[in-house]
């Protein structure tokens, strides 16, 4: 039995404007557990990226409880756009997470140079992001949030922004380097296929207001890298029994 | 090189070439239909001068009346303005970016100074702050401080918003995101807002002369104005276009170096 790191139960969410209360979340329940890969799909504005906001404690929640294993569990967050800051250098972005912690201890850098330089980055410490390619500068962002060493990390629609084949490569980085690094992972992304292949569960919501439609447990043949999982000879049925659910709402 | 490329700088250097040939042409033809103009009395010499009267007049004004002097003045006056403006500008910037509900506050008296023409508080300036060089700069200081204040605070509040959002992820502090982030990300507009403050200050400054100085180039053209000497007049207006021009042309050095290191 695997640990539970994190559990959501009846999560709702409502936000409030001049005319009147919009109920994005009513009902959000589901768990995480250490090491599992679960992607959150649903419809565009259903409620996604909200829901991990709270989840990273940026916003509040109206009713329902978010519990973590314990208090030191610690989140990572990477966003849609790798978010470079063009003044710093590469090592320099890679820190700054650290930086605003107060953790910037000489073991926690030389972290970060270790993880930059096994992941192909080790010529370009000293450049400007502006040098790099889209998919270095993503696994840029990835070590800025890993070296922060989470507990779990939330990734939100981290891929969209590249050209479809970048994503592809992407992807398989990121899920390679979260696999060897242990990390359980959480993201949210509007990409069926990239959800399939690369989860080892999938939650599907609802339209707004939010709730869980379903939630599907990935299995396949052999467990590959994403690229590689689309071969699956189950990948298509579960591509279409979530399509069907999203297909719902449109 | 390749003759392609090659070719393409010629045709760049060509360009160049015929810009600079044109702009030569009509500031020559400009002069010397000025001076005939002039000379044939076609155009009344006492009102409209003459370039050759221009010089004449330039070449007075350094040996009797001191004319470095006035612009030493002028510049002075300029420069503390200046560095005066951009700073409080800056200051006052964050402080609006970092306490949004100053900001909502003192919203409609921003807008009230901002449409006010700053010259119709001259009088009062001279009578609080008294007719000498500070009331100058306060004037000057009234023109570039508005419009300091809106272009960097508008700079602050265009940075990209997944940066701003980065910082709330890692729950940096409002001094972390202003230092590490807000400053640095901004640094291009500020550097920007620096051309158009040294015109204002520029403006400022030689409205604030007319008002009440006993020297500059702003008190040198009014003067001229009084005495009904044109010649000196337009030699103030001349002197004060080349000294705005070599100042904006500092900025823009400046501004290139400071960018170039980024």
């Amino acid at each position: 039995m695997k640990t539970k790191l994190l559990s959501v139960k009846n999560l709702q969410k409502n936000y409030y404007s001049k005319k009147n209360e919009i109920e994005a979340i009513k009902d959000i329940t589901f768990d995480i557990y250490e090491g599992e890969f679960v992607s959150i799909v649903g419809p565009s504005g259903c409620g996604k990226s909200t829901l991990l906001n709270i989840l990273n404690g940026m916003d509040n929640i109206t009713n329902g409880s978010i519990e973590f294993k314990d208090d030191n569990i610690k989140l990572g967050y990477m966003l849609q756009s790798d978010s470079m800051l063009n003044w710093r250098t590469v090592l320099d972005n890679a820190l700054l997470g650290l930086e605003i912690k107060k953790e910037k201890t000489k073991e926690n850098i030389n972290n970060v140079i270790n993880l930059l330089d096994t992941y192909g980055l080790k010529e370009f410490k000293d450049k400007h992001p502006h040098e790099l390619s889209g998919g270095m500068r993503q696994r840029v962002a990835l070590i800025r949030t890993l070296a922060l060493n989470p507990d779990i990390l939330i990734l939100d629609e981290p891929f969209s922004k590249l050209d479809y084949q970048s994503g592809l490569m992407v992807s398989d980085d990121v899920y390679n380097i979260l696999k060897e690094q242990h990390k359980t992972a959480i993201m949210v992304t509007h990409d069926l296929a990239m959800a399939i292949s690369i989860s080892d569960r999938v939650i599907v919501l609802s339209n707004r207001p939010c709730t869980v439609k379903n939630i599907y447990e990935i299995k396949r043949e052999k467990n590959l890298n994403p690229i590689n999982n689309r071969k699956d000879k189950n990948f298509a049925t579960y591509y279409d029994l979530i399509w069907k659910d999203l297909s719902e709402y449109e | 090189m390749s003759k392609e490329h090659q070719n393409y700088l010629k045709k760049l250097q060509k360009e160049k070439r015929i810009i600079i040939f044109f702009q030569l042409l009509i500031f020559i033809s400009f002069i010397i239909a000025w001076q005939l103009l002039s000379d044939l009395k076609i155009i009344n010499p006492f009102i409209f001068s003459s370039p050759s009267k221009i010089i004449i007049t330039i070449k007075n004004l350094f040996i009797s009346y001191n004319l470095m002097h006035h612009i030493l003045t002028t510049l002075y006056e300029t420069l503390i303005a200046f560095i005066l403006g951009i700073s409080l500008s800056f200051i006052i910037a964050i402080i609006l970016y970092e306490f949004k509900i100053v900001n909502k506050i003192i919203d409609p008296y921003l807008t009230m100074l901002n449409s006010l023409p700053k010259v119709a508080l001259g009088p009062l300036i001279i009578i609080i702050v008294g007719a000498n060089t500070k009331s100058i700069i306060v004037m000057a200081l009234l023109i570039n401080l508005i419009v300091g204040i809106m272009s960097i605070y508008n700079g602050f509040n265009n940075i990209d918003s997944d940066l701003v959002k980065l910082f709330k992820t890692f729950k940096a502090s409002k001094l972390d995101t202003l230092f590490k982030l807000v400053i640095p990300a901004s640094y291009k507009t500020i550097i920007s807002s620096l051309k158009l403050n040294i015109s204002m200050t520029l403006i400022g400054v030689i409205m604030g002369e007319f008002l009440v100085s006993k020297e500059g180039i702003g008190y040198l053209i009014i003067y001229g104005t009084q005495v009904f000497n044109l010649s000196l007049v337009m030699s103030g207006i001349l002197i004060l276009i080349i000294i705005s021009f070599i100042l904006y042309k500092i900025i823009i050095k400046i501004e290139k170096v400071l960018i170039k290191t980024d």
